[in-house]
């Protein structure tokens, strides 16, 4: 391969001077006129209720309500992978929060005076507000009509429970390898519930014109899959794709919460309600917390068996998430997580059983990691109790066990390309966990920890993207692509990538935020995919249109295709060192012949890419067979912490976290995506703690103040940022994806340090300080 | 029972009928077209809204609009009158922003800062703008580029 000139550097974001100016433009940004109505939603105050009567002839009658609608305006169910709600409730509400009501209004005051107007007569059922008594016999359902909804065939809802989808592994000899072990630990770790708190809250405005056509504007990482199940459940309205436009200009964060379809749905139906007028759906900071997704609780039950030299002999696990009452996203999360669920070791005997079940609590889904910053704290936490249990370095006990290519993974393919060793090796020897550090203070200690993390993007098998590139008369390029730069640095990536392959230097190249109706296909921006999976269709992309370069020099000069070449934004060729057409020239206006005629015309390059390999066909017994994710990122994080024995406070010294990335594209980016996430991590280690009303399930904290997300006071002393590069085979330069996985080790690490400082084992998190505190009072060594 | 107001909105002298009840953030963002103040929580927990008054940090979700009556609003619109701020170039060169909602809020309590004081350590910046919350950088890009202007005025 020739040396790279544009992949590999750090040019700045190419939408940082937008974003810094003022200019760039999020949803509630745009200008939609006077004509512009306002929706106020009416939530149900019960966690689980028949709802009996809904009275809205006094909403109606306030001036300026221009409509006023209920379930039974919107009878049509949807979901991503499971059609399991509906737009608003119909018969029944599930969660306190559940969207019972609408209110379309000239302005949000007097929707939300409306909104209050109607009267709703509920009948309650008991809630189920914890999943392990969801799952006991005699139960109430949920979802007493489970066995008939259309889901995906990879998942597998049992009809007459509140499981909806049960993910079975079943490899080796799993009795045989817990005989085979010296040590076999078998313990039980609680993690809560967390939220995404993107800065900008979901918003989306919804226009059906009077020519019938419907447009959404949405703060989305799935302008694509919205248009889709915005037309598949509106299809009794007469919506074909062609006639639904969704666009998406600047959004501000996702981390997963914007992902699929969430309350976006709201703009799309009451939009057909008011035709010629656009609807504002404005989701408030408390609406953020419980009416978009959050992320699922789980109890981990881990049974891990090892011998004397380091060998992992048995894996057995249920995981047993906390899904909320709608899992159209979320059973996912459990399948993927549970797919993966060993961690980043290949293990011969493996009993893994994965549950989604349904609560009465709000609804839970994808976040940033999707179940593996879930379901690694208690592996990873388990891991390090194994290897001191047998006297084994817990980095030793990593380097010996970690993953390697070509390793047998859960479901029986091969462990693609990924050096985990180097990651563990490069994070140990900057933290070096095994050298102890002492406080010159008498009331704190210091601790060291790891843990290794692993994550695939879980996606269908023929999730895809494409890309449009077209030259512009002076040279410059427009790509477009409908993968969402969330702040990761998409837009930038995709530049540099094409920049790399015609010459084009990324300051001429503007890639923007996608419009449906403009934009070709990308599936969505999620599961730390777009980099790989999109950056190979703008490559392809880019291919092509190199290969209409090179035809059309070709035809008019008469050198082969085959001896030509780019170089500086010229066409050169190899027979002829004299040779250099600017590119500027011809790409829109051909080349002139000798007799006047021309040849060529605009270059206009097109890719795409579908990873042909994947397939989620496996034995649902077992879940041997098939290849349902596409490969892996690996990872590794260590941490020097240090404990206030008075207070418990947890302060960060020191961090290195290490991510193979394959290649990295732009290394500073990767390095921020590592700084980032590492804090959104460690405040789930510590801090973040969302509670709920035991006796209804309805959250307590939902705004900043009392759900504490991490300040500038708040970040560790100094971070040290690692990549690592084992080139993917079929990623764009050899990049795979690494957005998700700086959170994924944090917590287990943490958890970690802190026993390696005061010797107590915890078991749950957040890890508050009161809990280290009181825990350090009690003496206990252990706390769930 | 509405109020006309008049008060100096990034140097230009604007005029605008308000209720008594309206907040600046809607009146700035919906009836004089300044988008850069952003909704994040309507509750002054988050800094998307931040503005500066008469020079100083407020939370225009907190403020009705009928007190800026006389007085001088900036948003990050008035900082990049012809070119961007040093700041502001600082910020780009150092692609301190990801998704960038806070950004319009942390642009005006850093330039507050910076004003009052042009050296600032790390830990003044780190608690100076400890009430904008970012959810995607760990503030590290954000620090790194206040410290950076810092560093050019030491030079001169």
């Amino acid at each position: 391969m020739q040396s790279l000139k544009v992949v590999g550097t750090s040019p700045p974001r190419i939408d940082e001077r937008e974003k810094v100016t003022g200019a760039a433009q999020f949803v509630d940004d745009i200008e939609f006129g006077p004509n512009l109505l306002h929706a106020e939603i009416v939530e149900s105050p019960h966690p689980h209720a028949l709802i009996e009567k809904i009275d809205v002839s006094e909403a109606r009658k306030l001036p300026g309500v221009m409509a006023v609608v209920t379930g039974k305006d919107f009878p049509y169910k949807y979901g991503l992978y499971m059609k399991d709600r509906y737009i608003l409730a119909q018969d029944r509400v599930r969660f306190v929060g559940e969207q019972v009501a609408g209110v379309i209004a000239r302005d949000a005051r007097t929707a939300r005076r409306a909104a209050k107007l109607i009267k709703i007569k509920y009948k309650p059922i008991k809630p189920v507000l914890d999943q392990m008594a969801a799952v006991r016999k005699q139960t109430v359902l949920i979802h007493p009509d489970l066995g008939e909804y259309p889901h995906v065939p990879w998942f597998f809802p049992q009809a007459g429970t509140n499981i909806a989808h049960w993910r079975k592994i079943r490899k080796g000899d799993l009795a045989a390898g817990f005989k085979a072990a010296d040590v076999v630990l078998e313990d039980t770790y609680h993690i809560s519930r967390y939220a995404h708190c993107c800065m900008e809250t979901h918003i989306a405005v919804g226009q059906v014109d009077r020519s019938g056509r419907l447009t959404v504007w949405a703060s989305s990482q799935s302008p694509h899959t919205q248009r889709n199940l915005f037309a598949e459940a509106l299809s009794p309205l007469g919506f074909a794709h062609k006639d639904v436009r969704v666009i998406t200009p600047h959004i501000g964060g996702g981390f997963g919460g914007k992902a699929g379809v969430t309350m976006e749905i709201l703009a799309a139906a009451f939009a057909t309600v008011v035709k010629g007028h656009p609807v504002k759906v404005r989701w408030r900071r408390d609406q953020e917390f419980y009416n978009t997704y959050m992320r699922q609780a789980v109890v981990s039950k881990l049974k891990i068996g090892v011998k004397k030299d380091g060998t992992i002999t048995g894996f057995e696990m249920a995981n047993y998430w906390d899904a909320g009452p709608f899992v159209e996203y979320g059973a996912n999360v459990v399948n993927s997580s549970g797919l993966s669920a060993t961690g980043p070791y290949s293990i011969p005997n493996i009993k893994i059983d994965s549950y989604c079940i349904y609560t009465n609590l709000p609804a839970a889904g994808p976040y940033r990691g999707f179940g593996y910053s879930e379901m690694l704290f208690g592996v990873e936490s388990h891991m390090d109790r194994l290897a001191r249990k047998i006297g084994m370095s817990p980095v030793e006990f990593r380097r010996k066990n970690g993953i390697r290519r070509g390793q047998s993974l859960t479901y029986g393919a091969g462990m693609n390309e990924g050096d985990l060793q180097q990651c563990v090796e490069k994070v140990a020897k900057i933290i070096r966990p095994e050298k102890k550090e002492v406080s010159k203070n008498p009331d704190k200690v210091i601790g060291k920890g790891m843990a290794v993390c692993w994550k695939g993007p879980a996606m269908p098998p023929n999730a895809s993207s494409a890309a449009f590139l077209k030259f512009n008369e002076d040279g410059s390029l427009n790509i477009l692509i409908s993968g969402i730069d969330m702040g990761q640095g998409l837009l930038t990536v995709m530049a540099q990538i094409a920049s790399e392959v015609l010459t084009v230097p990324v300051s001429k190249i503007r890639v923007e935020m996608p419009d449906t109706d403009r934009n070709p296909y990308e599936w969505q921006t999620v599961a730390s995919h777009v980099t790989w999976s999109c950056g190979n269709a703008v490559r392809r992309a880019a291919l092509d249109a190199r290969e209409q370069i090179f035809e059309t020099i070709s035809r008019a000069y008469k050198y082969t295709p085959e001896s030509l070449y780019l170089e500086e934004e010229q066409v050169k060729c190899h027979a002829d060192p004299t040779f250099a057409v600017p590119l500027k020239g011809f790409v829109i206006d051909g080349i002139m012949l000798e007799d006047g005629t021309f040849r060529g015309g605009p270059i206009v390059g097109r890719g795409m890419f579908m990873p042909e390999f994947m397939s989620t066909k496996c034995d649902p017994a077992t879940s041997q067979g098939g290849h349902p994710n596409p490969h892996y990122t690996l990872g590794a994080a260590a941490l020097t912490l240090e404990v206030d024995k008075q207070t418990g406070k947890v302060r960060v010294l020191k961090v290195a976290e290490a991510l193979d990335c394959g290649k990295a594209i732009n290394p500073e980016m990767v390095r921020q995506q590592i700084t980032g996430g590492f804090l959104q991590g460690l405040a789930t280690a510590l801090y973040e703690d969302m509670r709920f009303d035991p006796k209804t399930g309805r959250i307590l904290n939902p705004n900043f103040t009392d759900y504490k997300i991490p300040t500038a006071l708040d970040i560790p002393d100094e971070i040290i940022p690692v990549i690592v590069e084992s080139p993917q085979h079929d990623g764009p330069f050899g990049a795979r994806g690494i957005g998700e996985h700086p959170m994924i080790p944090v917590a287990p690490a943490v958890a970690n340090a802190l026993y390696d400082a005061i010797g107590i084992r915890f078991k749950s998190i957040p890890i508050t300080a009161e809990k280290v505190a009181m825990a350090i009072k009690s003496g206990k060594k252990e706390v769930d | 029972m509405k109020k006309t107001i008049t008060f100096t909105l990034n140097g230009e002298k604007r005029t605008v009928d308000v209720e008594p009840a309206e907040i600046l953030l809607d009146v700035l963002r919906d009836k004089l077209g300044t988008k850069g103040p952003k909704y994040g929580c309507g509750r002054g927990d988050c800094g998307t809204c931040t503005v500066l008054l008469d020079g100083k940090s407020v939370r225009s979700c907190l403020m009705l609009a009928v007190e800026v009556d006389g007085r001088k609003v900036e948003t990050v619109e008035g900082l990049s009158r012809g070119k961007p701020s040093p700041l502001q170039e600082a910020f780009i060169a150092h692609s301190s922003f990801q998704c960038g909602f806070c950004a319009p809020g942390i642009l005006m309590t850093a330039t507050e800062l910076l004003r009052k004081n042009p050296r600032p350590t790390r830990g003044d910046v780190q608690e100076a703008i400890s009430g904008n919350l970012c959810r995607c950088t760990g503030y590290e890009p954000i620090i790194k580029a206040v410290l950076s202007v810092t560093k050019k005025k030491n030079k001169k």
